[in-house]
């Protein structure tokens, strides 16, 4: 029998196939060019605290360089017929080379040696330093040979104790001579408020009398702290063969990579990688690390979120639930996502005129009247600082979050506001205890943008309260601990201090890719905490399957 | 003969004490924007009956039940004609407040509507949005609504659990329970059983059985089965307009309308 279906042809692939391809050519362009990014932060953040090998050099001029090759290129404009190598390496010792870093021919390199006695040393001044240790020469004198096994042992002993003394310095002089000051200012301040009413000031005078003797006691302490530093001294030669000395008070580290160990150098990154993010810049933050950086970007992350979060959400309850509709709404709600697209020095403008001068002007004018009058005019909150930052942050990112909570109330199932209103619930009861709930997780997606957008910013924050050097931290153990009013370090404008305005931008480098793989890792690891909560919250109250 | 299809029960009649038109609509006209919804719609609910809207889809039915709670106040460009009476008070009475209002008349939706929060939670919510916190009472009315709609067995070891792991109809029996559960009068059903399979839906419809000796209850339904099985009153709506109603029984055995006629026996709709 015939069938009576007619044969169909034969089947062709579905006519969208192509179009799949060429959407994930979109996607994957993108993934590679993060991933290239993400890729070179890492590789050259992770090279800031791996110990290189320390080369020797002999050159054809009779010239023995000593340090890690740092660089290694064909010679800008040169044609590559000529081959003109380069070396770059870090020689260290600015006190004496005026640069830490030169750049060799290849073709003047006679030999290329790796001595394994060959030190690296971390200084508090004049950044880094390359040698060959001939010994250690105690306090009485003697000398301890670089040979002996006792010597590497011993230098990490005195190493130790010198850190440990220089942090006994630093707590007399920043913390505790820091509050004897702060207070003698307040009584300085307190007593020309009096001469200047003509009140009794003999209070006042005894008061003061005492802070400066307490000063006093604790400038001595910090002196005979000063001067008792190990007087043991590293002695060495550099590759020419210069003799140097090296008193322990100014060495913060000492290795030899030539003779460690794959491991011995990973434990070596991780303990530099951590002074980095736990101890103050020095040298013009070129050296040292980053800790009130990292500190102020996260404090100021934070307050920012706090601020931009509820004013975000407040505005968009008014947007979506309370306006009426119209070319009015369409209107504002135009400006708000225009908002986002205003650059952000504009904001950091108004942010100058209005959050710093106008409010923080009046603050003063209000609230510290005395200290404008009686200290110079010295302002509080009528300067840049922490709070102002944040709220100049909070004003950029605040379309983000409207947006996003906007979307969020629209995503509510029209099911719950109903029922909720069929209950006798008022408007607001309904927003509160279901549109909010509901609306949660959204919110928060735009509070992680808000964030991610915010920790990155530099340009706004240049003019409202961020500082190249600010090592008091925003938050400490003085009442009120929070100082909204202070100054502070922010790693994005760390970032672009070092890599373009620091003096040695060579040396600068590796800090500048560590730095912003930090701020990297900040934003990430404030994102998480964004989602951890967000998923939590989605968790308890997703809404109806049906 | 108008009907071959579902068994007529006898709706019982009213009680004794109950007002025929404890619900009165009178001369009702109604616009979405620049579309007629509602065309000069009269009609008397009487108390603690089971009153039923029939009629094809678009024809007004859902409408004009969103009105008797003003739900359709959140409706944009809405405007009225006539007048609708609860209890003999108008419900446009400006010094009746809609809040108010709702709380006097529940409702119960097509798609069941459990908020994401507990059982417990979803049942007393109106008790707590009207400010009672005393945890006896919540208990108390908890357990009572709960068992009014026919849950309290399955729930009643689950009561801290959410809302949205209970199966279809125990939603909609809950979300059934959530509206009685601050006393209303009126019980506004939109189709509650649209989502349901028969066993679920006998189980609600048992349910519309018992209520009925508490609540003046309306339903929308689309199943004219159902409005044999559970109405007492039943009103035929077509195109925005009333098209006749009546107690159930009459409707479906001897309506007086050629239209009526027609839809019932299937020939349109």
């Amino acid at each position: 029998m015939k069938d009576p279906v007619p044969n169909l042809p034969d089947a062709k692939p579905p006519a969208g196939e192509p179009l799949v391809w060429f959407t994930s050519v979109g996607l994957v362009l993108g993934l590679t060019m993060v991933l290239l990014l993400v890729g070179v932060i890492v590789i050259n953040g992770a090279k800031a605290f791996w110990p290189a090998e320390i080369s020797q050099a002999e050159l054809s001029d009779g010239r023995v360089l000593l340090g890690p090759l740092a660089q290694d290129r064909i010679k800008p404009g040169t044609p590559p017929a000529e081959n003109r190598r380069e070396f770059q390496f870090q020689i260290g010792l600015r006190e004496f080379n005026g640069q830490s870093f030169t750049w060799v021919d290849v073709a003047a390199v006679k030999g290329l040696t790796l001595p394994d006695s060959a030190m690296a040393l971390e200084r508090m001044e004049n950044g880094a330093a390359f040698l060959i240790p001939t010994g250690l020469r105690l306090a009485d004198g003697t000398v301890l040979p670089a040979t002996d096994a006792a010597f590497a042992p011993r230098l990490q002993t005195i190493i130790a104790a010198v850190a440990a003394q220089r942090a006994t310095l630093m707590e007399v002089e920043r913390v505790r001579i820091g509050r004897i000051n702060a207070k003698l200012q307040d009584a300085k301040i307190s007593l020309r408020k009096a001469e200047d009413l003509k009140q009794p000031t003999e209070e006042l005078q005894t008061e003061i009398a005492q802070l400066e003797e307490g000063y006093q006691l604790l400038a001595t302490e910090a002196r005979t702290l000063r001067d008792t530093f190990p007087v043991d001294t590293l002695v060495g030669v550099d590759g020419g063969g210069r003799a140097l000395e090296f008193p322990s008070a100014s060495l913060v580290r000492a290795w030899q990579p030539n003779a460690m160990s794959w491991w011995e150098r990973l434990g070596l990154a991780f303990s530099r990688a951590w002074d980095f993010v736990s101890t103050e810049p020095r040298e013009a933050n070129t050296e040292g690390g980053v800790l009130p950086a990292l500190f102020g970007t996260f404090v100021m992350t934070v307050f920012m979120s706090a601020m931009v979060t509820p004013f975000g959400v407040i505005a968009a309850i008014y947007l979506h639930e309370y306006a009426r509709k119209g070319v009015t709404l369409r209107a504002v709600r135009i400006c708000v996502n225009n908002l986002a697209g205003v650059p952000s020095i504009v904001f950091g403008v108004f942010g100058l005129g209005f959050f710093v001068y106008v409010l923080g002007g009046n603050i003063d004018q209000l609230f510290f009247s005395d200290q404008l009058k009686y200290n110079n005019n010295t302002p509080v909150f009528g300067t840049g600082g922490l709070m102002w930052a944040s709220m100049t942050l909070a004003l950029m990112t605040l379309p983000v979050v409207i947006v996003a909570t906007e979307e969020a109330l629209s995503a509510v199932p029209r099911g719950m506001r109903e029922a909720s209103l069929a209950c006798g619930a008022s408007k607001w009861q309904t927003i509160r205890e279901i549109l909010l709930p509901a609306s949660a997780p959204g919110v928060l997606t735009g509070v992680i943008l808000a964030m991610a957008r915010g920790a990155g910013e530099v340009a706004p924050l240049m003019i409202v309260g961020v500082v190249k050097l600010a090592p008091t931290l925003p938050l400490d153990g003085d009442f009120p601990f929070l100082h909204a009013d202070r100054k502070f370090m922010h790693l994005g404008f760390h970032i672009y201090d070092l890599g373009f305005q620091s003096p040695d931008s060579d040396a600068a480098r590796p800090m500048v890719f560590a730095s912003t793989l930090l701020l990297l890792m900040l934003v990430i690891f404030l994102n998480l905490g964004a989602i951890t909560i967000r998923n939590y919250l989605r968790e308890r109250y997703k809404s109806s399957a049906f | 003969m108008a009907l071959n299809s579902p068994r007529v029960p006898q709706g019982t009649p009213p009680p004794a004490d109950a007002r025929p038109d404890y619900i009165r609509i009178k001369d009702y006209n109604f616009w979405y924007s620049e579309k007629k919804a509602l065309d000069a719609i009269s009609l008397d609910i009487p108390e603690r009956q089971v009153t039923a809207f029939i009629g094809p889809s678009g024809c007004g039915k859902s409408t004009l039940l969103r009105n008797i709670n003003r739900m359709n106040d959140l409706v944009d460009g809405i405007r009225h004609e006539g007048d609708i009476t609860v209890a003999g008070r108008s419900i446009y009475d400006p010094s009746v407040e809609v809040i108010s209002l709702r709380r006097r008349v529940g409702m119960v939706f097509q798609k069941s509507n459990p908020f994401p929060k507990s059982i417990y939670e979803n049942v007393v919510y109106s008790l707590r949005i009207a400010g009672v916190s005393d945890r006896d009472i919540l208990d108390e009315t908890c357990e009572t609504s709960l068992r009014r709609a026919a849950l309290w067995d399955e729930a009643k070891d689950r009561l801290q659990d959410s809302a949205l792991g209970l199966s279809g109809g125990q939603m909609q029996r809950l979300c059934i329970a959530r509206a009685i559960a601050n006393q209303p009068e009126i019980l506004l059903m939109d189709e509650p059983c649209s989502a349901l399979d028969p066993i679920a839906t006998g189980k609600i419809e048992e349910l519309i059985h018992q209520l009925k000796t508490q609540f003046t209850i309306v339903i929308v339904t689309h199943s004219m089965q159902q409005a044999a099985r559970v109405s007492d009153r039943t009103a035929f709506f077509y195109l925005g307009k009333l098209i006749e109603a009546d107690l159930t029984e009459t409707i479906f055995m001897k309506p007086s309308q050629a239209q009526t006629e027609a839809y019932i026996s299937g020939r349109f709709g």
